[in-house]
């Protein structure tokens, strides 16, 4: 299922300088995001997945190339755009979680929604990670896949019109990681968000609509997934 | 050694260049402070020891109201006694060409013959006197540059009241006068006072004392007791009346630079105790934080079987390396520091010689305590690098546990008060360093309570006795008048009103205490001095009995209604009197009582020794023309004067101090915050990027560390200010002396000074930091290892 184009990302270059030394993290990449739609990043380590997808959530700006969110560049966007960019219009999960610790799953997803327009109550998000007996545990007291689900749930309260996956599932077993695939894959669908999923697992790769490979900061392969699989049926 | 470790060492200084900056300013304040004030105390006792040791100043001061030479003569015989020297002494008035101001001097008589054996004087320029030439005289140096006099110059004096005219021919120091204070004087003013030292018998015809003294001073050797010593003196001299008898301590010039010992003393011992609890602290949080972020490296060193001791040996390294620069920078800062307050010293302690020079023991001291300090503040850190064990310290650490805290009512329901809770969990996750940074800040503002507090001491002090005395003049007669006196005095050109008082020195005794002070007496109806009680009322002069100021009561052991024993210098028969009233008074000890009362129990009419003065200040250099050449008057001080030489005297030695310790205390406020921001950062850098990924701006990230810091400033500022009345208690505690009490006053503008400097820290510490969230490398924080 294929809604309006969120994003659309033209010759997009990153370059990281430290000292003399010039690493080309992107060069020059183009891309369109719509929502509803499940993309899958695939690529090995260094080849620019992380910094795309930092790209595409404001968390850093490219040196060159577009990046457009809804006709707007987000290039030319200050610290303080972004900052509400991110705060409106984007969620993340991170490998890690990021949970702040000293909030309970519940003040972790509540603290998201402050500023969005119509969140879902916290409550009710962390019911569709199917975290709702637990939501107010502190992360300490959740298990991995626990604190992943709630970071889920923290990311697509605010109803984001991208949601951005960094290797959600790198710090799991298989059984808690397609458990959060799941959710990840229902709110995609039921929210209707534009999700970006970064893996180098390719059985990951399979629950997406599309799967774009990146190789030294290129895309080099586009492919449609007809059908996707779905999360559940997903296995590594 | 490991010199890779070492050059590691070298580098992570370099990251925590800021606080390692903080802990070695705060080590330097610690041995600068010590090697100061101990360096200024040695440098001090040793010009005064040399200078009493050259002079054979004495052991026993003697005064009375007169004795024939017979009676020196037995002292002199007495086992024990070293050296004795008779003399007679005065107060007198003195003209001088160049100033119309009124000038005191003590005159002093030396021996006929040789130099004295016992207070020798050093001649600095010119020759001592003749004793066949009664106009001859040898200034004071102080009292000489102030009026730029030299041999050869002339001054007159009026003694025994005739004016006589002098010839300077030397110009000397003495033992006796190192600090000088003149009659009624509360600060030296080397303008309006001076010692003369002239032939006997100037002395002996102007007081018609042929063949007497009135004042005696005893070397004692070292073998014999003073004791028993002044009790001989005191029974050889028992058919002269009640005499002054008193050591070293209650000698004016010598108490006076004992007490400033004992000051210097107490801060060189409190001070850089403090300076270095803050160093520890500071070296505790820091080292701590540094090595739980490095709990992976440490625990690779392991697993490369490098040995614990040697781990341990690394970071106490990096303590010690800030310890020895922080040792070398104070070093050199006490050195200057106390180069700077030795000169200052020279201006009001005239010794012949005084260099500032180090207290080799003291700084070996100071330097090996700031050494310990530091490593007792890195123990827990050390103590944690052998905790771990190298397979726990590979792993990452396990989330902090957080769990609800009694301060969540605190913060409001819902995500507006997410952030409040995360700082009150926080706070409440880690109270021990929350008690740490709290006592931290408090104690920055203390330090700096207890050290400004003293400007408000000193204008309490100074606005007592523009209130006890609205005197504009004090005279002082060459002899003791009839009550007439003082309307005569009232019709003298300039003089709007004049109020006679009697002053006698006396001995006041109770129990085994006893003190010899001047008790004067003043009219009932007396307007232009007041008695102040303790809480500064005005109160009247008793009608019957005592007023005694607080200090002397207690060193009587008396209270309100008690009896002490009166007997003035002089005479044999001692009198009983009550205590009527208790008094306060911050400079010296005198005793009053009503004038009538006070002339009841001396023989003779009664009579005034001097006139309290309301002057017409548009006549003013009127009146003081009319004193010059009056035979009745043998000293005069003006209030304005002698309270303008107090302000002055005390403003420029405490300025110096005050904000050499403010500006030390603020630096260690900094130190604190600003520790305490880093190491807030260096923990909760990835919550801020997180916080930062969901939206937030830096500002709203800012205002959470704002928060932490406006709770730990709050609980922070009202203790520190407890604590500071505190400190300022114990120091008022230590000043308080016979010579000298110092009131408790903290002024409103004192606490608002000391809590702006530690805001202003704090704050500064705080935007620091919010700066440097600004530049944070968000992703690599986010995808850090966690």
């Amino acid at each position: 299922m294929r809604g309006e184009n969120t994003h659309s990302v033209r010759a997009l270059t990153r370059i990281y300088r430290t000292g003399s030394d010039e690493v080309h993290a992107l060069r020059g990449v183009d891309l369109d995001l719509c929502s509803g739609e499940i993309v899958a990043l695939l690529g090995p380590s260094g080849s620019g997945k992380s910094t795309l997808l930092n790209l595409l959530g404001g968390l850093d700006r490219p040196d060159g190339g577009e990046l457009r969110f809804r006709g707007k560049d987000l290039a030319r966007f200050d610290g303080r755009a972004l900052a509400r960019y991110r705060r409106r219009h984007v969620g993340f999960v991170f490998q890690s979680y990021n949970l702040i610790p000293s909030l309970t799953a519940r003040e972790n997803v509540e603290l998201a929604c402050d500023g969005a327009e119509r969140p879902i109550a916290a409550a009710d998000a962390l019911d569709l990670v199917g975290l709702r007996a637990r939501m107010d545990h502190f992360p300490a007291q959740l298990s991995g896949g626990e604190q992943q689900r709630a970071a889920v749930a923290r990311a697509i309260a605010k109803r984001p019109d991208l949601l951005l996956c960094d290797e959600p599932t790198g710090a799991l077993d298989s059984q808690a990681g397609v458990q959060v695939l799941e959710v990840i894959e229902r709110c995609s669908v039921e929210l209707g968000a534009a999700t970006v999923l970064v893996t180098h697992n390719g059985a990951i790769a399979a629950m997406a609509d599309r799967v774009l490979s990146l190789v030294d900061g290129k895309l080099v392969e586009a492919r449609r997934n007809a059908p996707r699989r779905k999360a559940r049926d997903v296995s590594w | 050694m490991l010199p890779i470790l070492e050059r590691k060492l070298m580098r992570e200084l370099r990251q925590i260049a800021g606080q390692a900056a903080a802990i070695v300013l705060v080590v330097s304040c610690a041995v600068a402070t010590a090697a100061m004030s101990f360096g200024v105390l040695r440098s001090l006792d040793q010009a005064r020891a040399q200078y009493y040791e050259r002079c054979r100043f004495a052991h026993l001061f003697v005064s009375l109201q007169r004795a024939p030479e017979a009676a020196g003569e037995a002292i002199r015989r007495l086992p024990g006694v070293a050296g004795v020297q008779t003399r007679l002494a005065a107060d007198v008035a003195i003209g001088l060409a160049d100033t119309e101001e009124p000038i005191v001097a003590r005159l002093l008589s030396l021996p006929e013959r040789g130099e004295p054996e016992v207070n020798a004087m050093v001649l600095r320029q010119g020759r001592s006197v003749r004793a066949s030439d009664a106009s001859e005289a040898v200034v004071s140096e102080s009292f000489a540059a102030a009026h730029g006099l030299a041999p050869g110059e002339r001054l007159s004096v009026l003694v025994g009241g005739r004016s006589r005219e002098l010839v300077v021919v030397g110009v000397a120091l003495s033992p006796e006068y190192v600090y000088a204070l003149g009659p009624g004087m509360i600060a030296p003013d080397d303008r309006r006072f001076g010692v003369l030292w002239t032939g006997r018998r100037l002395l002996e015809s102007a007081l018609g004392a042929s063949g007497e003294f009135n004042e005696l001073s005893v070397r004692v050797k070292a073998s014999a007791s003073l004791n028993d010593v002044s009790r001989q003196i005191e029974a050889l001299l028992e058919p002269y009346g009640a005499a002054d008898i008193h050591g070293r301590e209650r000698q004016p010039s010598h108490a006076f630079l004992s007490a400033m010992f004992h000051q210097i003393a107490g801060v060189g011992r409190i001070a850089p105790a403090i300076f270095l609890l803050v160093a520890a602290f500071l070296v505790h949080t820091v080292l701590g934080r540094l090595i739980e972020t490095q709990r992976q490296h440490i625990g690779l060193f392991k697993a490369l079987g490098i040995g614990e001791a040697a781990i341990g040996w690394h970071y106490l390294e990096l303590v010690l390396v800030l310890g020895v620069v922080g040792i070398a920078l104070g070093l050199a800062a006490g050195t200057i520091l106390g180069q700077g307050l030795t000169r200052l010293y020279a201006e009001f302690f005239h010794f012949p010689f005084l260099s500032f020079e180090h207290d080799p023991p003291s700084v070996l001291a100071a330097c090996a305590v700031s050494i310990a300090a530091m490593a007792a503040g890195a123990l827990r850190g050390l103590r944690a690098v052998s905790r771990l064990s190298p397979a726990v310290a590979l792993a990452p650490p396990a989330p902090p546990g957080y769990g609800r805290t009694g301060f969540d009512r605190l913060a409001p329901r819902g995500a507006a008060g997410g952030t409040m809770r995360m700082v009150l969990r926080h706070l409440g996750r880690f109270p021990q360093r929350a008690v740490l940074t709290v006592s931290g800040l408090a104690l920055a503002v203390a330090l700096q309570i207890s050290m400004l507090f003293s400007f408000d001491a000193l204008d309490r002090m100074i606005g007592f006795y523009a209130r006890a005395e609205t005197r504009d003049f004090a005279v002082l007669f060459a002899r003791p008048l009839p009550y007439v006196a003082a309307e005569e005095v009232a019709r003298w050109p300039g003089v709007l009103k004049a109020e006679g008082w009697r002053m006698l020195p006396a001995r006041l005794a109770s129990g085994s205490e006893a003190r010899v002070v001047n008790v004067t007496g003043l009219a009932h109806s007396a307007m232009l001095r007041t008695l102040l009680d303790p809480e500064l009322a005005p109160v009247p002069v008793p009608r019957q009995g005592l007023a005694l100021p607080r200090k002397l009561a207690s060193l009587l052991r008396v209270s309100v209604g008690d009896s002490v024993t009166l007997q003035p210098i002089g005479s044999r028969a001692p009198v009983e009197l009550p205590v009527a009233r208790v008094i306060e008074q911050y400079i010296g000890l005198d005793a009053y009582m009503e004038l009538d009362a006070l002339n009841a129990l001396m023989p003779g009419e009664p009579a005034i020794s001097g006139a309290d003065l309301a002057i017409d200040p548009r006549r003013r250099a009127e009146f003081l023309r009319g004193l010059r050449d009056n035979g009745a008057v043998a000293g005069v001080s003006e209030r304005s004067a002698v309270l303008a030489s107090f302000r002055n005297t005390m403003l420029r030695t405490l300025t110096l101090i005050v904000s050499f310790f403010v500006a030390f205390a603020g630096l260690a406020a900094f130190g604190i915050a600003f520790s305490g921001a880093r190491i807030t950062l260096s923990e909760r850098e990835r919550e801020f990027a997180i916080l930062a990924s969901l939206g937030f701006g830096a500002a709203e990230v800012g205002r959470i560390l704002a928060l932490e810091t406006a709770i730990l400033l709050a609980l922070a500022l009202p203790l520190g200010s407890l604590l500071g009345r505190a400190l300022a208690w114990l120091i008022v505690q230590r000043l308080d002396t016979e010579l000298y009490r110092v009131p408790l006053v903290v002024g409103a503008h004192t606490v608002a000074i000391a809590v702006l400097v530690v805001v202003a820290a704090a704050l500064l510490s705080t935007w620091s930091v919010a700066r440097h969230l600004r530049r944070m490398d968000l992703p690599a924080v986010l995808n850090a290892r966690q």
